[in-house]
C-alpha cells in the first residue's frame, strides 16, 4: 500500500470519527429529558454545580477527541511497510516540557471554578430557610420540618413529621440537615441537590434554593445513593416543588390531625390500626400517636407512592405491602431482624400470616382514606 | 546431607505434583501466580456476568437482591485481590530476574510462601460462598453496615480473606524490592532498568506502604466485631468516617498497585513493536514515581460527599486533578514512541495500543469527578463504574492481555496464534466498550450503582441491555484467549529466544529459560541490551567448562507455614483453638527453614 493511500484511510477514519463524537454527545444530551437526569439543573445548586460540570465536560471531550485521533492516526500511519525504516529517537526536550504544561493549564482551568462552588456551597445557608431534617433509615427518608407542625397547648411551635415525600417551595430557600439512624446513607435529588452522605454521628448538612420555575406537578426524583443494605435499591423519595399558594394548601393540610374514615370499612381498618400498627406508626389525632420508628401515616393517603417510592399508593399495593413487605423490600423480613431491647423492631412484618385478609384489605381501605 | 532435629529432608521426589508444591523457581512461582489469577478471574468474570444479566432489563428478577450484593462485592474483591494483582504479580515473578539478569529473585522460599500464603488467602475469601454467604457490604466494606450488628458472618471472611492476602502481597513486595535493588546484572544501573521493572519497584514501595494500614484498620473492624470495641460504631463513641480514610489510605494507592504493572508492560510492548526505543525513558519513569508518591494524596476523594468541609474539598481536588499531569506525560511519550515507528501489529500491539487510548478515556473521566462540585452529581452513580472500568479492564486488564501475548512465547516457547488473537483482542475491544460507554450515559441520567433492580421510564433501559450484551461479548473474547492457550499448547516449540525482536535481557536466553535463566550473566551496556549486543554483532557469551551454578532446592517449608497461616486465620472464622493449631504449625515451619541447608 502506498503512503497516500494509507493517509486517505486514515483521514477517512478521521472523518467518522469526527461525526460519531457529537453523535455521543448527542446521545449524552438526550439524558436531559431522563426523569433523574443530573444534567437539567432546577436549583442554584445544582446550577452552580452544572456551571462547573460544563468547563469540565467540554475540556474532557477536547482532549478525549484529540488522544483518540492522535492514536488512530499514529497507529495507521507508521503502521509497518516496505522501505520503512523507525526513526531511532530516545525522546526531545521541548515536546517533555510542553505536555507537561498542557496537562498544568487544564487542570488549573477546571481548578478555579471548581474551588469556587466549593467556598458557596459549604459557606452558610440563607438566613430565611426553611429547615428540614432528613434522616435516612434502612429504607426509608423520614423529613422533619422544623416549626411547621400545629402550635401545642401552650402555643409553642411544634415540629412537622412526614416521609419519603418532600414538599417545597419555589424560591423558598431550605436548609437540609442530614442524619442517619442506623447506616450510612445519602441524600440526592439530582435536578435538586447534589448529593451529601448522612453519616451516623456526623451533622452534614446542605441548602438548596428551587427556582421560582421550577414549579411542576410531576415529581423530582430522589433517591440513596450510599450502599445502605439488601434494599439499597428500593430506597427512594420524591420532591415536590409548589408555588406558595400550592406550598400553604400542602401545609394546612399536612400540619392538620388525620381525617376520620368515612366508609364502614375504612371505620373498621382505623380499629384494627390501633391494636396492630400503632407499635410503629404514628396517626395523629388518634389512639396510634405514640410510636416513631415507623414512618409517620397521618396523610398516607395524600402521597403518591409508598415504600419509600417504590409503589404507586393504591389499595391493591397497600394490601400487598402490608401482607408481605419482604417480597416488595427485600431484607424487611424480621426472622433477620435483632429483637432486643435497646433497640426496637427496626423493620416491618409480613402481616399475612398474623390476621385475615379481609382486615389487611381493612386497614389498606383505612389508609387510602388518610388524605 | 545431614539434617537438623526433627526438619524434613529437602525434597528430592522426581514427582511432577510435589515438584510443584516445593518448587522455588520464581518460573514456576510465576506460572502458579499465572493459572491461579487467571482461574480466579474467570470467577470473577461470571459474577460481572451474573450481575449484567439481572440488570439487562429494568426489574428484573435473575437473582434476588441478597445474592446481587453479595456478587457485586465479590466481583471487586475477586477481580482486584485475586486475579488483576496476582496477575501483575505472575509478570513481576516470571520477568523480573530475568529483566534484570539475576538467576532468581533475592528470597526463593519467601517468594514461594508468598504464593501459598496468596492461594490460601483467596479460597478462604471465596470459599464464604458455601459457609453462610459471602461478604455483602462492598468491597470497601464501610462501617456501621460491615458491623456484626448489620451484617452477617461474610465480612469476617472479608477481614480474614484480606487479612491473609496482605501477608503475602508484602512479603512478595519486600522480595521484588530487593532483588531489583541488590540482583541486578553487571552494568544494568538504575536508568537502565526496563519500564516494566521500574513499575514494579514503584508497585513494591506502595504495597509495602499501604498494606499495613489496610491491616491496621481490618484489625479494628475485626475487633470491633468478635470482641465488641467500637473504633467505628457511633454508639461506643467510634467514627464510621474513620474507616473511610484509613480504607482509602490503602485504596487509592491500590489502584496505582493496579494500574503501575500494566503500564509497564505496556512501555516494553510498545517500543519492541514500533522498532523504536522508547521516547522520553527518564519522563516515564519519573512520571511513575511522580504519581507513586501523589497517589497518596488524593484517597479523600473518595469521600467527597461525605462532609469533609471546604479546604479538605479544595486540596483533594487539587491533588486529585495533580496526578492527571504525570499520567498525561506518560500518554504522550506512550503516543511519541508510535511516531516515527515502523509498526508491526500484533496482538500484544493491539492491545497496547487499545490500552493507551482506553486509559486514556479512564482518565479523563477520572479528572472530572476530581472537581467535588462535579463528584456531588458523579459519585456512586454509573458514571463512576464506567470510569472504573475504563482504568481497571481498558487499563490494567488490556496491559496484562498484551502481556500475555508479548511474553508467552519466552514463558513456553511457543507463540499464541495471531489469528486467533486478533478475534480475542476484537472482541475484547468491542465487549468492553459497549459494557462500559453507556455506563457513563446512565451515570448522567441519576442512575446509582450497587442497585440490584431499576424501574422503567428512567430512560436507562437501553444502554443496560446493551451494557449487558457487552459484557458477553467481552467473556466471548476471554474464552478465545482460552481456545488459543490450549489450540497452541501441544505443537512444535516455533519461538526461539527472541521472536520479536525484543530489546530486553529476558530475550537473550532461550524460551522457555534454563532453571538457572542465564548461562553466563550478561553484561549491560545500554537500556536496550539486546539490541545493543545486536547491533554491535555480539552473541552470547559462552559459559566456561566445569562452572557451577547455585540454585537454591525446592522446599517444603513455605507451604508448610502457609498453612499454619491459613489455620491462624481459619481460628476467627471456627473456633478460637483452630488458631493455637496454627501456632505450633508455624514455629515448625519456621524452625524448619531456618535450618535447612541450602546447597
Amino acid at each position: 500500500m502506498t503512503e497516500e493511500a494509507l493517509l486517505r484511510i486514515s483521514q477517512r477514519w478521521a472523518r467518522r470519527l469526527l461525526i460519531l463524537a457529537p453523535a455521543a454527545l448527542f446521545i449524552l444530551l438526550t439524558a436531559c429529558s431522563d426523569p433523574q437526569t443530573t444534567i437539567e439543573p432546577a436549583s442554584d445548586m445544582t446550577e452552580a454545580i452544572q456551571g462547573v460540570y460544563e468547563i469540565v465536560f467540554w475540556l474532557s471531550m477536547f482532549v478525549f477527541i484529540a488522544i483518540m485521533l492522535l492514536t488512530l492516526w499514529l497507529a495507521v500511519h507508521y503502521r509497518e511497510q516496505p522501505g520503512r525504516e523507525a526513526i531511532q529517537i530516545h525522546g526531545h526536550q521541548r515536546l517533555e516540557i510542553l505536555w507537561t504544561i498542557i496537562p498544568v493549564a487544564i487542570v488549573l482551568i477546571m481548578l478555579v471554578p471548581t474551588w469556587q462552588v466549593i467556598a458557596d456551597t459549604t459557606d452558610t445557608p440563607p438566613e430565611d430557610s426553611m429547615v428540614i431534617t432528613a434522616t435516612g433509615k434502612q429504607w426509608w427518608f423520614e423529613f422533619t420540618y422544623e416549626g411547621l407542625g400545629l402550635p401545642d397547648d401552650e402555643g409553642n411551635p411544634t415540629d412537622l413529621v412526614t416521609a419519603n415525600e418532600l414538599h417545597l417551595q419555589a424560591g423558598k430557600p431550605v436548609h437540609v440537615l442530614l442524619r442517619a439512624d442506623d447506616v450510612i446513607h445519602s441524600f440526592w435529588i439530582p435536578q435538586l441537590a447534589g448529593k451529601v452522605d448522612m453519616v451516623p454521628g456526623h451533622e452534614n448538612d446542605l441548602w438548596f434554593t428551587p427556582f421560582e420555575d421550577s414549579v411542576r406537578e410531576e415529581a423530582y426524583l430522589g433517591q440513596c445513593v450510599e450502599f445502605c443494605g439488601a434494599s439499597h435499591a428500593n430506597m427512594r423519595f420524591r420532591v415536590f416543588v409548589h408555588d406558595e399558594e400550592g406550598f400553604n394548601a400542602w401545609l394546612e393540610n399536612e400540619r392538620s390531625d388525620a381525617v376520620e374514615p368515612t366508609s364502614e370499612l375504612g371505620k373498621l381498618g382505623a380499629t384494627l390500626f390501633v391494636v396492630r400498627c400503632a407499635e410503629c406508626h404514628t396517626v395523629r389525632g388518634t389512639a396510634a400517636s405514640i410510636a416513631d420508628f415507623g414512618p409517620d401515616l397521618t396523610h398516607v393517603g395524600s402521597r403518591t407512592t409508598i415504600a419509600a417510592g417504590i409503589l404507586d399508593n393504591n389499595i391493591g399495593n397497600l394490601v400487598d405491602w402490608i401482607s408481605n413487605p419482604g417480597e416488595i423490600k427485600p431484607g424487611i423480613n424480621p426472622e433477620n431482624d435483632v429483637i432486643d431491647k435497646e433497640r426496637p423492631l427496626r423493620f416491618m412484618r409480613a402481616f399475612e400470616d398474623e390476621i385475615s385478609a379481609e382486615d389487611i384489605q381493612a386497614i389498606a381501605q383505612y389508609l387510602t382514606e388518610l388524605k | 546431607m545431614a539434617t537438623a532435629a526433627g526438619t524434613i529432608a529437602a525434597p528430592t521426589t522426581e514427582s511432577v505434583v510435589w515438584s510443584w508444591i516445593t518448587t522455588v523457581d520464581h518460573k514456576r512461582i510465576g506460572a502458579l501466580y499465572g493459572v491461579t489469577a487467571f482461574i480466579f478471574f474467570l470467577i470473577g468474570g461470571i459474577e460481572a456476568l451474573l450481575i449484567r444479566t439481572q440488570l439487562a432489563v429494568p426489574n428484573g428478577n435473575v437473582i434476588n437482591a441478597e445474592l446481587f450484593n453479595q456478587l457485586f462485592t465479590m466481583h471487586a474483591l475477586t477481580m482486584i485481590f485475586l486475579a488483576i494483582m496476582p496477575l501483575g504479580a505472575a509478570f513481576f515473578n516470571y520477568m523480573v530476574p530475568l529483566m534484570i539478569g539475576a538467576r532468581d529473585v533475592a528470597f526463593p522460599r519467601l517468594n514461594a510462601l508468598s504464593y501459598w500464603i496468596f492461594l490460601f488467602g483467596g479460597l478462604v475469601l471465596v470459599s464464604s460462598f458455601i459457609f453462610g454467604g459471602a461478604p455483602d457490604t462492598g468491597w470497601f466494606a464501610y462501617q456501621p453496615i460491615s458491623s456484626s450488628e448489620f451484617s452477617g458472618s461474610g465480612m469476617d471472611f472479608y477481614v480474614i480473606g484480606l487479612m491473609i492476602l496482605g501477608i503475602s502481597s508484602l512479603a512478595a513486595a519486600l522480595n521484588f524490592a530487593v532483588t531489583i535493588i541488590n540482583l541486578r546484572a553487571p552494568g544494568m544501573t538504575m536508568m537502565r532498568l526496563p519500564v516494566f521493572i521500574w513499575m514494579t519497584f514503584i508497585v513494591m514501595f506502595l504495597l509495602i506502604l499501604a498494606l499495613p494500614v489496610l491491616t491496621v484498620a481490618l484489625i479494628q473492624m475485626l475487633f470491633d466485631r468478635q470482641f465488641t470495641t467500637s473504633f467505628f460504631l457511633p454508639e461506643g463513641g467510634g467514627d464510621p468516617i474513620l474507616w473511610q480514610h484509613l480504607f482509602w489510605v490503602f485504596g487509592h494507592p491500590e489502584v496505582y498497585i493496579l494500574i503501575l504493572p500494566a503500564m509497564g508492560v505496556v512501555s516494553e510492548v510498545l517500543p519492541t513493536f514500533s522498532r523504536k526505543p522508547l521516547f522520553g525513558y527518564a519522563a516515564i519513569v519519573f512520571a511513575g514515581i511522580a504519581i507513586g508518591f501523589l497517589g497518596w494524596a488524593v484517597w479523600s476523594h473518595h469521600m467527597f460527599t461525605t462532609g469533609l468541609g471546604a479546604v479538605q474539598q479544595a486540596v483533594f481536588s487539587a491533588s486529585t486533578m495533580a496526578i492527571g499531569i504525570p499520567t498525561g506525560i506518560k500518554v504522550f511519550n506512550w503516543l511519541a514512541t508510535m511516531w516515527g515507528g515502523s509498526i508491526r501489529f500484533t496482538t500484544a500491539m493491539y492491545f497496547a495500543v487499545a490500552f493507551v487510548a482506553l486509559f486514556t478515556i479512564g482518565g479523563i473521566s477520572g479528572v472530572m469527578h476530581a472537581s467535588p462540585p462535579v463528584d456531588q452529581q458523579q459519585q456512586d452513580t454509573y458514571f463512576i463504574v464506567a470510569h472504573i472500568h475504563y482504568v481497571l479492564v481498558g487499563g490494567a486488564l488490556f496491559g496484562v492481555f498484551s502481556g500475555l501475548y508479548y511474553w508467552w512465547p519466552k514463558m513456553t516457547g511457543r507463540l499464541l496464534n495471531e489469528t486467533l488473537g486478533k478475534w480475542n483482542f476484537w472482541l475484547m475491544f468491542i465487549g468492553m466498550n459497549l459494557a462500559f460507554f453507556p455506563m457513563h450515559f446512565l451515570g448522567v441520567s441519576g442512575m446509582p450503582r450497587r442497585i440490584y433492580t431499576y424501574d422503567s421510564g428512567l430512560g436507562w433501559d437501553f444502554w443496560n441491555l446493551v451494557a449487558t450484551v457487552g459484557a458477553f461479548i467481552l467473556a466471548l473474547g476471554v474464552l478465545f484467549f482460552i481456545i488459543n492457550v490450549f489450540k497452541t499448547w501441544q505443537k512444535e516449540p516455533d519461538a526461539g529466544d527472541n521472536p520479536w525482536d525484543g530489546p530486553t535481557l529476558e530475550w537473550a536466553t532461550t524460551s522457555p529459560p534454563p532453571e538457572h535463566d542465564f548461562d553466563v550473566i550478561p553484561e549491560v551496556h545500554s537500556r536496550e541490551p539486546v539490541w545493543y549486543m545486536r547491533d554491535h554483532n555480539m552473541t552470547t557469551p559462552e559459559p566456561e567448562p566445569g562452572t557451577h551454578i547455585h540454585l537454591p532446592p525446592p522446599s517444603y517449608y513455605p507451604i508448610i507455614i502457609a498453612f499454619g497461616v491459613l489455620l491462624l486465620g481459619l481460628g476467627p472464622l471456627s473456633h478460637l483453638a483452630v488458631t493455637a493449631l496454627g501456632v505450633p504449625v508455624i514455629i515448625y515451619g519456621i524452625w524448619g527453614w531456618t535450618l535447612e541447608p541450602t546447597e
